[in-house]
């Protein structure tokens, strides 16, 4: 345990020493640009340091850069920092921005605890100081362009996309509300008190007006949504309360955004020249702005949709599209002054449902992965440079009293506005909000880098003391989110909030909802009353008779269907885990040795595929995991001619292909005891082609096999902890050993199955790769015996294949025992998780592709 | 439609109704109304065809199931009372309600919605859902766009996933262990029937 403890801190410190090092070498760089400009080309030096963050410096580039001076000689090498300069250093602050989350994953106890977003803010102080240390200045910060621009976009697109859809237009009114008059009620009041408290004299004199107030008022009630996914990812709550806190903050921001946009107008036009008519136009604008940056997200999802119908043949970019696409919905939107981030909100929500049943698979989840890359990324570099912007001298005006009452009253307004807008809510809710949940959804009102982003607009010449809005906006972010984001665990526990309920994935629960609605539907024909249900069933019937036509491929349709879609995921979730055991037992070298079998499997598989997936789904289905690996196998057989050199090199690939997998699959595990092991087989393996090629009886080494094998079962059995239970652990060893003494026609034959499932046993553990080969090298060898073994060999492991097959429906009741075990196995692997390198490789993706 | 609204005293022991369904004196009269609407020949008493001019029930896949479910088995009409106890079922349950510790299980509980959702699988009667009873409500559900063999994939799915004593068919207590971690109070309710 202290070891442990000891190793990640030397982890830690390393990592660490790492990052400090790239600081002071992008500070050196830095300067170094610095000095050079000011020497060569006599730049003005304060204009360039003053320059606010790195890409602003493109600029000068393309005037310095190519300014060659005379060449005396033609030069080998030459130093051109001035052409990469700008990517460089943007490539090198990622860089260290991500090395920072590295740093905060390190030690599991300290995040634990600690927020991840919190941790990141800190270790951005540290850079900051060590960059203000370097340069004297703060030369790198966050400035809003590139926030809103190319760091903002991306996470919003990705939260939208991930949306639960469903959850989302159910709980639609709730969150508007939230979002609407949830913020605007933040804002005006947040304002108007802080503005009474001016005027009582709270903060000594300070050259605020009533509307630099109000505009204060709504840039700091953003509740943001990359601080509130990142602290209530870590607290898994109950669904509803996350879809309010997440939808909320979602597009909470687009609406302060709006306000802020209108408040700003005011500032400008200034105080005697606003009128009623002024005021309406500004609510007009509000509603315009909101409405209208909705309206545009929902017309490019309906781009996005109806382009996925017709991208099949460049799969390759598909799911650039949607990327760009959403990219330009939110420029766009900008362009046209409507709310950008509500209308890349509502693209992404509207379009995920389309595109999913559009596209292939694998785009999907190319897509997903990218836009989880991508947000994670720019949230990881907003964290950071939101630390960073803080070690800058030229911002920090303190006023003791407009920051502590600014914090007051963000957070008792909020507690007022949700605890009331709830109330109000509960009131028609068929499921109230409980009193618990409705204070962490209070709570949960964290601010982030739309609030700093906006601070760092406002325009110095309007707003004489924008420096103290910046400081409180970031005194007030670090509040909430290091504070807030600390004490949320603690909370959700101590009020022993709701969590989510984890439920299996159930044919039986997808059907009966499906049952639910319709009994529902029916109760309300004959009621005769308009319920929720009716909205739902009319935006179904409407959706599939005139949206689903537009927008997506009609061999799409079906996998819409959730009851379909269940049993689709399940058949996959069973085949993965058929492919993924056998992978652990060996017992898959069936596939590989028997040519026969294989096809006759292969016709099984296209049989079964034909019948679930209709044909027309084709890229859907056939491209799905099993079919996958299986296909791959199998057309790598068919494009081979049959020739024995030919087989042979294809074994000779397989058996490399896994061999590179394995020594990272155990050598972790068993350290000392597996690699002497791994010798000692390719060394027998060698000696048994070489006896082989000499034609000798195979049983002649059979008891050597033994003896090295079955030390090692027992060994791995204690190590693994499993019981020592063949039949539970290696079912498909002793099946296979069954058929085979059964199909048994010849002494020999008998012999080398006998010898196939003696490795099998120990294949469990050890080393899969070596199966494949062991019992193809002696067929290979021996073509008489080749086709001995392949005759008998059809008839046996095919009807073991076929008994396993997940997805056949004639073998289901073969298969209920099978999954019982399954799920008993798997429960032992991952409980012990880091004896099984497979169980942590698969739950974050699961993980990922559920959210 | 209704021409006179109902008042709870032309309702025939309309007392009892609101003791048994716990449904408040607005709801009995709203649903008395409805309920003499559909019985346009108004003899008190509704039959099949008179819910079958619902149009759009007549859409619903399971709509004469559901139908089915109002009446009794070898009765041909359902009268007012019975009318409200079913349609009680789907009134949410209250939290706030005191439980009275000797009363009996109300109409809306988590076991009689489910037991009322259980009956229209079960059409035979015999306690257990059969793969065939199963397959014909799926491929109601379904619809055309599934083929007969994946329909009895998916149907020998289910029954394997919920069948414990595999018995080869799901009994109520396999139905209820199925649907545990489903918030049944939440799908079976009916906002207005509050």
């Amino acid at each position: 345990m202290f070891f442990a403890q000891q190793k990640s801190m030397m982890a830690f410190l390393q990592q660490f020493a790492l990052l400090a090092l790239l600081i002071v070498f992008i500070t050196s760089c830095k300067a170094e640009t610095l000095e050079g400009d000011s020497v060569e080309v006599g730049h003005n030096y304060s204009s360039k340091s003053s320059a606010t963050e790195h890409t602003s410096t493109s600029i000068n580039d393309s005037t310095d850069g190519h300014a060659p001076s005379e060449i005396s000689t033609l030069p080998i090498v030459t130093w051109k920092w001035h052409h990469i300069e700008t990517p460089y250093l943007v490539a090198l602050w990622i860089l260290t921005c991500w090395l920072c989350k590295l740093v905060c994953e390190l030690n599991h106890n300290v995040t634990s605890v600690f927020p991840e977003s919190g941790l990141l803010i800190i270790l951005g102080f540290i850079l900051g100081g060590i960059v203000w240390g370097a340069d004297k200045a703060q030369t790198f910060k966050l400035i809003p362009t590139n926030f809103f621009y190319y760091l903002l976009p991306q996470i919003i697109l990705d939260a939208s996309y991930c949306m639960p859809n469903k959850l989302f237009f159910s709980n639609l009114g709730a969150i508007l509300i939230h979002a609407i008059i949830g913020t605007c009620w933040n804002a005006a009041t947040v304002g108007i008190s802080l503005w009474a408290c001016y005027e009582g004299g709270a903060m000594g004199t300070l050259n605020i007006g009533f509307l630099q107030f109000m505009l204060f008022g709504a840039l700091i009630s953003a509740v943001d949504p990359v601080a509130v996914i990142a602290v209530f990812e870590e607290v898994h709550v109950n669904e509803v309360l996350y879809i309010l806190v997440f939808g909320e903050s979602l597009l909470n921001d687009g609406v302060t955004v709006v306000l802020y946009n209108v408040f700003d107008a005011f500032v400008s036009l200034g105080g005697p020249k606003i009128n009623a008519a002024e005021i309406i136009k500004g609510i007009v604008s509000f509603f315009v702005v909101a409405f209208g940056g909705s309206f545009l997200g929902v017309v490019f999802a309906i781009l996005i949709s109806m382009l996925t119908r017709i991208t099949k043949n460049v799969q390759v970019i598909e799911a650039g599209f949607i990327i760009v696409l959403g990219y330009l919905s939110y420029l766009t939107a900008e362009m046209l002054s409507l709310s950008a981030i509500l209308s890349i909100t509502f693209c992404g929500v509207c379009c995920q449902k389309y595109i999913n049943a559009n596209m292939d698979e694998k785009s999907v989840t190319t897509l997903r992965y990218t836009l989880k890359v991508m947000a994670n990324g720019s949230e990881t570099m907003i964290f950071v440079f939101l630390g960073v912007s803080a070690i800058d001298k030229n911002i920090w005006v303190w006023n003791t009293g407009f920051i502590l009452l600014t914090i007051l009253f963000v957070v008792v307004f909020r507690f007022i506005g949700v605890f009331f807008l709830n109330w109000v809510l509960n009131q028609s809710r068929l499921i109230p909000i409980d009193i618990t949940d409705q204070f962490v959804m209070a709570y949960g009102g964290l601010r982030g880098a739309v609030a700093y982003g906006l601070a760092a607009l406002l325009d110095e010449k309007k707003i004489p003391e924008k420096n103290l809005m910046l400081g409180t906006t970031l005194i007030v972010v670090y509040f909430t989110v290091i504070l807030q984001g600390i004490t949320m665990k603690p909370l959700v526990q101590w009020l022993k909030v709701k969590k989510a309920t984890n439920s299996d994935l159930t044919l039986n629960g997808k059907m009966n909802n499906r049952a639910f609605e319709h009994i529902l539907t029916a109760m309300e024909d004959i009621c005769g009353r308009m319920g929720d249900n009716w909205w739902t069933r009319h935006w179904k019937y409407f959706e599939d008779r005139h949206v689903c036509w537009l927008l997506m491929k009609s061999d799409a349709k079906k996998h819409r269907d959730p009851i379909f879609g269940a049993f689709h995921k399940l058949n996959l979730e069973d085949a993965t885990k058929y492919v993924t055991e056998g992978e652990c037992k060996g017992s898959l070298s069936f596939i590989r040795n028997y040519e026969s079998t294989s096809v006759d499997f292969k016709k099984k598989l296209a049989l079964q595929y034909a019948d679930i997936d209709n044909v027309p789904v084709t890229s859907v289905m056939k491209n799905s995991i099993p079919s996958v690996s299986l296909d791959i196998h199998e057309q790598d057989r068919k494009s081979t001619p049959d020739d024995l050199s030919a087989h042979h090199l294809l074994d000779q690939h397989l058996y490399k292909s896994r061999r590179n997998n394995c020594p990272t699959y155990s050598r972790n595990h068993y350290n000392t005891s597996e690699n002497p092991d791994e010798m000692q087989e390719i060394f027998q393996r060698t000696m048994r082609s070489r006896t082989e090629s000499f034609n000798s009886p195979k049983m002649g080494f059979n008891p050597v096999k033994k003896l090295s094998k079955h030390p090692n079962k027992d060994s791995t059995h204690k190590l693994n902890g499993k019981p020592a239970d063949p039949h539970r652990t290696h079912p498909y060893g002793d099946g296979d050993f069954e058929i085979s003494a059964a199909s048994a026609s010849s002494g020999e034959i008998a012999g080398h199955f006998h010898r196939r499932s003696t490795n099998t046993h120990g294949a469990g553990v050890d080393n899969p790769a070596f199966i494949p080969e062991i019992d193809t090298s002696p067929p290979m060898r021996n073509p008489p015996w080749q086709t001995e073994t392949g005759n008998n060999a059809a008839v046996a492991p095919s009807q073991r294949a076929q008994g396993r097959m997940p997805w056949t429906p004639t073998n289901l009741r073969h298969l209920a025992p099978q999954r019982m075990r399954t799920r008993s196995t798997d429960s032992i692997v991952t409980a012990d998780a880091s004896l099984d390198e497979k169980a942590p490789e698969e739950k974050p993706g699961k993980h990922h592709t559920r959210l | 439609m209704g021409s006179t609204s109902s008042t709870l005293l032309k309702i025939p022991n309309a007392e009892v109704l609101m003791q048994e369904t716990g449904f408040s004196p607005a709801h009995i009269i709203r649903l008395h109304d409805r309920f003499k609407a559909l019985d346009k020949e108004g003899r008190g008493y509704l039959c099949p065809q008179d819910f079958g001019a619902i149009k759009e029930l007549a859409m619903n896949p399971i709509g004469d199931r559901i139908i089915g479910a109002f009446f009794s088995p070898g009765k041909e009409t359902v009268d007012f009372s019975t009318f409200v106890k079913i349609l009680a079922h789907f009134r949410p349950v209250d939290k706030d309600r005191p439980k009275e510790p000797n009363s009996p299980e109300p109409i809306n509980s988590r076991s009689n919605k489910l037991k009322f959702a259980f009956q229209l699988y079960d059409q035979d009667k015999d306690g257990k859902i059969s793969r065939d009873e199963l397959l014909k409500v799926l491929r109601a559900m379904l619809g055309m766009q599934v083929t007969e063999e994946q329909l009895e994939s998916i149907a020998d799915r289910t029954i394997q996933e919920a069948d414990l004593d595999r018995d080869e068919a799901i009994s109520f207590e396999e139905f209820r262990k199925s649907l545990e971690k489903v918030n049944i109070d939440h799908k079976m309710s009916i906002r207005f029937l509050r």
